[in-house]
């Protein structure tokens, strides 16, 4: 019974893996290591005396705390992944924040560069989809 | 990127004044006139670090031109727009000057002066001029930090979180590069990694007024912690790797 319980969530979260990954939700990078923990789990759980062999090989004494250990050692590393990424996508917003206020002032200075009668048009500059020329 | 061709009409000065400012409404004004009016020739620009009151507006009226940033991201953040905004436009010298009005604009012209044999000059608090005072634990961890700072540059800096600071050419291009927006790497870690990318640096002694708005706090534990995160930012930007300076 355990087992099939087992076997139901494992194969539900990979279906949800899949299905994030065919809706672009999930970016690839981020779907292999959960494809990778899934399988290793889907094993693990139609095999349970694999987990028995494993402990006793590093000589832990109750195979659930090996199971324990490996979640915790892989739940810390991927929190590490995602403060790394999401710093890395903060820093990416900031710079792209910068270039925006610079360019900003830039095109107040564009536009104020401009003869009175051509700012109409400056209004809409993509308007008829191209932007408009410099001078 | 920009070219500076394209925009040089912006540009009526070698020298560029940037003013990080968020939510300084009250003093904003005032800060930019007195700036125009007792400082050197120079552009004033104004970067509003995502305010909720009219701190853009009243610089614009102020005279002084204006960035926008979409949201406040901090003192480091606002300066390294600012250097962008500097090298794209082709400044020459660029000073940073407190919205606070802390700075006085009557030492703008002595700060920039020690350009001439450094390239980046701190306007320094306690180098015997004026009355700016902070005592407690906060002072000692600016007294360890200036001395670990001190033996890095090879030169004295008594006050090294001053914010009071000017820049040419070679240390914009190198702010650019690198000018961390982490807390106090505006003052600490950015120092630290352009002494040691080759720019020299010089202090000058200013008088600093009282700050508009707030006091400076004497709590134990704020400095402690204060001491701890400049401590763990100075870390860092020693076992940073150098950057040279690109050329533009």
């Amino acid at each position: 019974m355990a087992l099939i319980m087992g076997l139901i969530v494992v194969v539900a979260i990979l279906i949800y893996v899949f299905e994030m990954l065919r809706r672009q939700k999930l970016r690839e990078k981020y779907a292999v290591l959960w494809i990778i923990v899934g399988i290793g789990t889907l094993i693990l759980s139609i095999f349970p005396q694999l987990l028995d062999q494993a402990s006793s090989l590093v000589g832990i004494q109750i195979p659930a705390n090996l199971l324990f250990i490996m979640t915790l050692i892989l739940l810390v590393g991927v929190c590490l992944h995602l403060s790394h990424e999401q710093s890395q996508a903060e820093d990416e917003v900031r710079i792209l924040a910068e270039e925006v206020a610079i360019l900003r002032s830039d095109l107040q200075d564009l536009r104020a560069l401009r003869p009175p009668e051509s700012r109409d048009a400056a209004q809409h500059p993509v308007a008829n989809g191209r932007p408009v020329a410099d001078k | 990127m920009t070219q500076p061709s394209d925009i040089s009409s912006a540009r009526k000065h070698e020298t560029l004044v940037i003013m990080p400012a968020w939510n300084e409404a009250e003093v904003i004004g005032t800060t930019v006139r007195e700036v125009f009016e007792y400082g050197p020739e120079c552009d004033v620009l104004v970067i509003d670090d995502g305010s909720r009151d009219n701190t853009a507006a009243l610089a614009g009226e102020a005279g002084a031109r204006v960035l926008r940033l979409p949201f406040n991201m901090g003192v480091g953040g606002a300066m390294r727009t600012g250097f962008k905004y500097a090298k794209s436009h082709g400044y020459t010298q660029v000073i940073q000057v407190d919205a606070d009005g802390q700075h006085d604009p009557r030492d703008i012209k002595s700060v920039l002066d020690g350009l001439r044999d450094a390239d980046i000059a701190i306007g320094a608090r306690f180098a015997d001029k004026g009355t700016y005072e902070v005592r407690g634990p906060r002072k000692w961890a600016m007294g360890v930090l200036a001395w670990s700072l001190s033996r890095i540059a090879g030169t004295r800096l008594t006050d090294v979180t001053s914010g009071f600071r000017a820049a040419n050419e070679k240390a914009i291009r190198q702010y650019v590069d690198h000018y961390p927006a982490e807390y106090l790497g505006d003052t600490i870690d950015s120092l630290v990694v352009a002494v040691r990318s080759g720019c020299k640096v010089r202090q000058v002694p200013v008088s600093m007024r009282e700050r508009q708005g707030g006091q400076p706090s004497h709590d134990p534990i704020k400095a402690a912690l204060y001491l701890g995160r400049s401590g763990l930012a100075l870390l860092f930007a020693l076992t940073r790797k150098r950057s040279t300076p690109s050329t533009n």
